[in-house]
């Protein structure tokens, strides 16, 4: 049973404590130890947000150590940049093409500035960087709400996991009259790891 | 069956499968959800306290009646209950009495990081650790089986870490207790100094037979491993485990009383001993006093959350793991400080309260938010309910109470500010005291107060009235403002702060955010930038709102003019009259704010 650490970024109010959960639980269905562990800053809103998942035969630290993480999946792309310590020299970078940029970065002269390139960053450092652009996708399906999906779609590409699996736990945890949206969004998602890159995890769902 | 639960969660279950039958908190992270599930359990009476000390009073209370009992709180909580987890040590706990006191190593979401292992050695209480979820159930239960048995409280003491990270547990089958009715014993349940005395002696034979009990429980374990020996609790066992597997390892469940002759074997067994544990060197230092040598705090630092770096790195540097660390680079990212949240009543009044250069004590909540930029207002902040009594102390030495605020919000109010009130309007403070009433306990994630209406398990109940309240305290100015109604908000406050006079300004907006039906309750057509108007000067960028941003469009200056995210905007309608040229106008049709 591989071993595989997932780190999910991003701010407050996205989804990433929700889309944690779906992949705890997706993991454990497929027989994993998991453990899940989160810090979530003090508002509901706009803080930095970011959520360890360990998948293993038995886990122990619900932390995953710094540099250790198989995956680094973001909502957002200086969010990325942030936890990219955390990545593996040889781990994969799901990224959402999205930029929330806090409102105090916005008065100049009060803080330092949104990044300029926070993908270009990442790519001097890692090469396997795969931007998605979710929000763009989930456009197109006509349901904002579903860019988690989308994202974890494209996860699911780097894990050992049956895409049956995923299929039925998300069929099951989303909001009821969204579960084929939901799906498709998922499947998109997929194809997002496919195209880039293919070397790994793909054919878990052949 | 398994099913993945918090540590917070599992302890609920824990209780549902220990029997017991009466719950009461004030919510505090890391503590909050473990009322919140074990509300899903109707055998089990459970509520919102006004504060930790009543909530221990009243699981104190139900433990005399000989039932189980559990309360719960973040650690300088148990600063607020003291006074009865000190005295109570004396009567005991007939029916079995939990105090999960739910530390925040790392300060995630707290004030200081107290380690409160050290509460259970000064009133001499057993201190049982768990350091993942199904420790975090299984172990409830075995608490209040030790609790009854004893005839003593038992301080279940959790770490953020556990408290929030998620595993699989393995559930059980719940089981019931009967309830064994009070039995009058005043020379117990009376504290009178001749009685005390007397249970003093009485509690000194309990701590023996609980160390004789430390040696032999099962939540002690030892793990053989090489040669070197670690002594660990909590959550640095996980990280011991992840890092030197190859370790023996003595976990302690039971972190006080100490099993010293375990200790002592097992220390006779390795080579080197060492000791991690997260803060204070609680267990170093007890191990040493027995004149064990141990290693502890020389390697780890008592400062902050563990993780698995800092324990390794601990071991290399104590020279018995050999590995070449390298510390990935950190990119530096701008910080992204929580804001209020949109339509949230508190931004209108601390927009308004800055224009007036004013000392101002705040209080723990939301609220404490608005030190940080832009809005920048708020001078001090030290504990629940400190506001008032820190702006008096202002006042008072300062010889006049103008220009001086304390901003306390509802749930902090009942909690520990009206004794503070009462004390203003006794000495004759002349300070400028703003409730602000949002009628919910948000910061730690909408739980209701005396003010909401509603009891935990979702009741009615009558809705104390702030107003009410401070009248009845003796205050005679008493201002109600609408905080989405800058002008008036400012009008008031600058009538108010002129004065040497003691007044009560109440915020009367809800919370934008709890409770949840709240949100389609105020949520009004959202505002937008009419890019035609906006001249780019920014100025509705000093609301702090997450729905206000750059657009990509520029000025002819080359200024970026705002853009406004309808998904987000509440229509709260503050930023429209912060902008100078109109630019920020409702999407609704001839709507008044």
């Amino acid at each position: 049973m591989m071993k595989q650490d997932i780190l999910i970024v991003g701010v407050g109010g996205q989804g990433v404590l929700l889309a944690s959960e779906l992949l705890s639980s997706v993991a454990m269905e497929a027989g994993y130890d998991v453990k899940k562990s989160e810090v979530h800053g003090m508002a509901q809103r706009g803080g930095v947000v970011s959520s360890h998942v360990r998948l293993g035969e038995r886990v122990y630290s619900p932390l995953i150590p710094e540099g250790r993480a198989n995956v680094l999946l973001a909502f957002e792309q200086s969010e990325a940049l942030r936890w990219i310590h955390f990545l593996r020299p040889d781990g994969a970078a799901i990224i959402n093409s999205k930029k929330l940029v806090p409102p105090i970065a916005l008065l100049k002269g009060k803080g330092p500035a949104y990044p300029e390139d926070p993908v270009g960053g990442i790519r001097k450092r890692i090469s396997r960087v795969f931007v998605v652009p979710a929000e763009s996708i989930a456009r197109e399906l006509e349901n904002p709400r579903i860019e988690n999906t989308v994202l974890l779609g494209t996860l699911s590409c780097f894990l050992e996991i049956p895409g049956s699996v995923w299929e039925s736990v998300i069929t099951r945890r989303v909001p009821k009259g969204t579960e084929d949206v939901n799906l498709r969004a998922f499947r998109s998602g997929i194809e997002r790891g496919r195209h880039s890159d293919g070397t790994r995890g793909t054919d878990a769902h052949a | 069956m398994k099913i993945l639960l918090s540590g917070n969660e599992a302890v609920a279950r824990g209780c549902h499968e220990s029997g017991l039958h009466v719950a009461a908190a004030y919510p505090g992270t890391p503590s909050t959800e473990i009322l919140e599930n074990l509300v899903q359990y109707p055998e089990i009476y459970c509520e919102w306290s006004p504060n930790e000390k009543v909530a221990f009073e009243v699981a104190m209370g139900a433990s005399f009646e000989g039932a189980r009992a559990l309360t719960a709180m973040k650690h300088v909580g148990l600063n607020v209950a003291a006074d009865p987890f000190m005295s109570v040590s004396l009567i005991g706990a007939p029916g079995g009495l939990i105090v999960v006191s739910a530390d925040d190593p790392g300060m995630h979401s707290s004030q200081n990081e107290q380690d409160n292992r050290t509460y259970a050695k000064f009133a001499g209480y057993p201190c049982i650790e768990p350091s993942d979820s199904q420790e975090s159930k299984d172990f409830i239960g075995t608490a209040l089986d030790i609790s009854a048995e004893y005839d003593v409280p038992v301080l279940f003491r959790m770490t953020t870490r556990v408290c929030h990270a998620k595993g699989v547990v393995i559930l059980g089958e719940p089981r019931k207790v009967p309830v064994k009715g009070f039995r009058r014993d005043p020379q117990k349940f009376v504290v009178l100094p001749n009685h005390a005395r007397v249970r003093h002696v009485w509690a000194m034979e309990r701590l023996k037979n609980l160390r004789l009990l430390a040696e032999s429980t099962s939540l002690n374990r030892i793990e053989k491993g090489n040669e070197i020996g670690v002594i660990t609790c909590g959550i640095s066992y996980q990280y011991v485990k992840e890092v030197f597997p190859e370790a023996s390892v003595l976990k302690l469940g039971m972190g006080y009383p100490l099993p010293i002759n375990k200790i002592r074997l097992f220390a006779s067994t390795v080579k080197k001993l060492f000791v991690v544990e997260e803060l204070e060197p609680f267990i170093e230092e007890q191990i040493k006093a027995n004149s064990i040598v141990c290693e502890g705090k020389l390697h780890w630092t008592n400062l902050g959350e563990f993780s698995p770096e800092t324990v390794e790195r601990g071991f290399i540097d104590a020279g018995v793991i050999r590995k070449n660390v390298m510390i990935p680079v950190r990119e530096s990212v701008m910080p992204r400080p929580p804001v209020f949240c949109p339509g949230c009543p508190h931004r209108g009044l601390y927009y308004a309260l800055k224009k007036f250069n004013a000392v101002v004590a705040t209080d723990i909540g939301c609220y404490t938010l608005s030190v940080y930029p832009p809005l920048e207002v708020g001078d001090t902040c030290v504990e629940m309910g400190a506001s008032i009594g820190v702006a008096v102390g202002i006042a008072k030495a300062r010889g006049s109470g103008k220009g001086i605020v304390a901003t306390i919000g509802d749930s902090t109010f009942l909690h520990s500010g009206m004794t503070g009130l009462l004390n203003a309007v006794h000495d004759g403070s002349g300070i400028t005291v703003i409730l602000l009433d949002n009628r919910i306990t948000a910061m730690t994630g909408g739980q209701f107060e005396p003010g909401t209406g509603k009891t935990l398990a979702g009741k009615p109940a009558k809705p104390v009235e702030l107003a009410r309240i401070c009248a009845a305290l003796g205050v005679e100015r008493i201002k109600v403002v609408d905080t989405y109604n800058l002008k008036q908000t400012q009008e008031v406050i600058a009538g108010e702060i002129e004065l040497d006079e003691l007044s009560v300004i109440i915020t009367n907006r809800p919370c934008a955010l709890y409770p949840p039906e709240i949100r389609k309750r105020i949520r009004r057509p959202p505002f937008t930038v009419e890019l035609a108007k906006c001249i780019g000067c920014h100025t509705c960028f000093k609301v702090s709102c997450p729905a206000i941003g750059e657009s990509d469009q520029k000025t002819g200056k080359g200024l970026t003019k705002s853009h406004m995210d309808p998904s987000l905007c509440t229509g709260c309608s503050v930023c429209s009259q912060v902008c100078p040229v109109g630019a920020i106008v409702s999407t609704g049709k001839g709507r008044a704010p």
